[in-house]
């Protein structure tokens, strides 16, 4: 697989000591969706800025495009755009003056017609001459996006995109990161809602204490680590786990109401027919079944709590 | 070399001076005027002369060095400074530029700003007493290399502080005083002895004799000995510039 990000045994400990990246290694492939997922303090955000060179890294290398992004920085940076997670911006300019600022600040020639498609596509056309400090959080969080594909980075991070942001303009983000991603550029975000990488990632890496704890395609990670619920409903509620079901991984849930059986796809038998014969001798009678797969979330959460 | 993004950083910081122009140049004109009407009109009718220049003339090239010198100051301090406050320098850090384009974008804009309120000064003082310039070409050299020098030593302050109270600390702690016992407002012959002596340690003497020679042909210390100390200045910022890249210094952790 072509990588368009290689991180080489990147480590990063702040002048206070605290250690924030230990020999991260990470490869980002040209054209996925990576979603980086951990709790707060995990790293994420130092890893962003190692790579797009806010932050210096203590020892390892990080290849953009095949650029160092020390050594090579202008090749390297002039590929990458950033959304950074706070809604850093200026308060006097305009929209428009502030988008074309930042697409003059790497490098490109000028170009009224691409940044108005940008403004046009996050709906700030209306309000390109407005001030900054007169926008609301969404509108400011709207420019930062503009601003970091001002122009027209390969590479797009989005730290944190959909913190503190409405319906409205979440949906508009995913539309444009699928727009993005269908013209080839490399998306790499950073999200604590675990539903959003579970939509929207090909391939995901947590990523705690400094650590990369597993980086894996979304639908093997899901499909190895996913653990399958099959929920009975009973016509009458059940007092206890009939004797026949104490062999199984089976739970009374909704006062007696359910029987909650939880399987692993990945194993050769999983056991439904079993456990469906086990409820039939006990003599209940059912009323409805319905499966439904562990998300991503709690995927994440039993890795992070493991490794704690 | 992203000249790009230097015309952009010089734009931005030029507009932002724009967008404010009433305080940008109404507060030092306002300023050099009260000063003229205290010093040049209420005391100057006393002193009359000094060294065969007419009190009210005598200072004018001491007072616009001492606004030169502040605003220099303040403005670049505040430039970088106010993005490092709000977080915006982010986009500067990760632009594909070196730190002497951001350099020359800041310090030019703010060295650009000093030079124009430079001259409105001296446009305002031309309204209060009959200017006259003998080496126009040393004015406009001293006029430069001091809007050059302090915007860059406004940029090293503004890189250095970390809070609003050390931007302020070296402008109000160092500057003011070194401009007021600089010879601004007097010649440093009508100081006793001692004191003469260790004014030559205040580098603004320098920089306010060779400034007033290039007027009057008035000065306390040789017109080259003043080009050599603001000179030698410009070249220790730069040197403090120039260790500051190399080590990132409050710039990136």
């Amino acid at each position: 697989m072509d990588s368009v990000i290689s991180v080489n045994a990147l480590s990063k400990t702040y002048d206070n000591g605290f250690s924030a990246l230990k020999n991260v290694n990470l490869e980002i492939h040209r054209g996925e969706i990576l979603a980086l997922l951990g709790p707060n303090g995990a790293g994420k955000t130092t890893l962003i800025s190692t790579i797009t060179g806010i932050v210096s890294s203590t020892s390892g290398t990080v290849l953009v495009d095949g650029y160092d992004n020390v050594t090579q920085y202008r090749e390297a940076r002039s590929r990458v755009g950033l959304v950074p997670q706070e809604l850093t911006i200026g308060a006097f300019e305009s929209v428009y003056a502030t988008v074309a600022f930042s697409r003059g600040l790497f490098g490109s020639k000028p170009n009224p017609a691409y940044i108005e498609k940008i403004l046009k596509s996050l709906s700030l056309w209306d309000k390109k001459d407005d001030q900054l400090r007169m926008l609301s959080g969404g509108m400011k969080r709207r420019v930062l996006i503009a601003k970091a594909l001002s122009h027209e980075p390969t590479i797009l991070f989005l730290d944190e995109p959909t913190a503190g942001v409405d319906v409205e303009l979440r949906k508009d983000m995913w539309r444009l990161v699928e727009e993005l991603r269908a013209d080839g550029v490399t998306i790499i975000l950073t999200t604590h809602y675990i539903e959003e990488a579970e939509e929207i990632a090909d391939r995901v890496a947590v990523i705690n204490g400094g650590e990369i704890l597993l980086v894996e395609d979304k639908a093997e990670l899901m499909q190895k680590l996913g653990k399958k619920e099959l929920r009975v409903e009973l016509k009458s509620p059940a007092a206890s786990i009939p004797e026949g079901l104490k062999e199984f991984d089976v739970a009374l849930a909704e006062d007696g109401n359910q029987l909650v059986y939880t399987y692993q796809t990945n194993q050769e038998s999983t056991g439904i027919t079993a456990v469906l014969q086990a409820i039939n001798a006990a003599g209940l009678s059912l009323k409805d079944i319905q499966t439904s797969q562990s998300s991503l979330e709690d995927i994440f959460v039993d890795l992070v709590r493991e490794q704690a | 070399m992203n000249f790009s993004a230097i015309r952009v950083i010089y734009i931005a910081e030029m507009m932002r001076a724009w967008n404010t122009l009433f305080q940008t140049l109404a507060s030092p004109v306002i300023s050099t005027s009260l000063y003229f009407v205290v010093f040049g009109g209420a005391i100057g009718s006393r002193i009359q002369s000094i060294e065969g220049v007419e009190y009210a003339l005598f200072i004018v090239p001491g007072l616009t060095m001492l606004t030169l010198l502040t605003q220099s100051i303040s403005n670049a301090s505040f430039g970088i400074y106010f993005p490092k406050f709000t977080g915006t320098i982010y986009e500067v850090l990760s632009a594909p530029i070196s730190f002497f384009e951001a350099l020359i974008g800041y310090v030019g804009a703010a060295a650009t700003k000093s030079f124009i309120i430079g001259v409105v000064i001296l446009l305002t003082a031309s309204l209060f007493v009959d200017l006259r310039i003998e080496h126009p070409f040393w004015m406009l050299l001293f006029l430069v290399l001091t809007c050059v020098t302090f915007s860059l030593f406004g940029f090293i302050i503004g890189l250095w502080a970390d809070s609003f109270e050390k931007l302020q600390i070296v402008p109000i702690l160092v500057i003011t005083p070194l401009v007021f016992l600089g010879g601004s407002f007097y010649s440093i012959s009508m100081l006793p002895p001692i004191w003469q002596t260790i004014t030559y340690f205040n580098p603004v003497v320098y920089l306010v004799s060779g400034f007033r020679w290039s007027f009057f042909e008035v000065a306390d210390v040789n017109v080259w000995i003043s080009l050599g100390m603001i000179l030698f200045f410009l070249f220790a910022c730069l040197a403090v510039v120039s260790w500051m890249f190399k080590t990132g210094y409050k710039l990136k952790e």
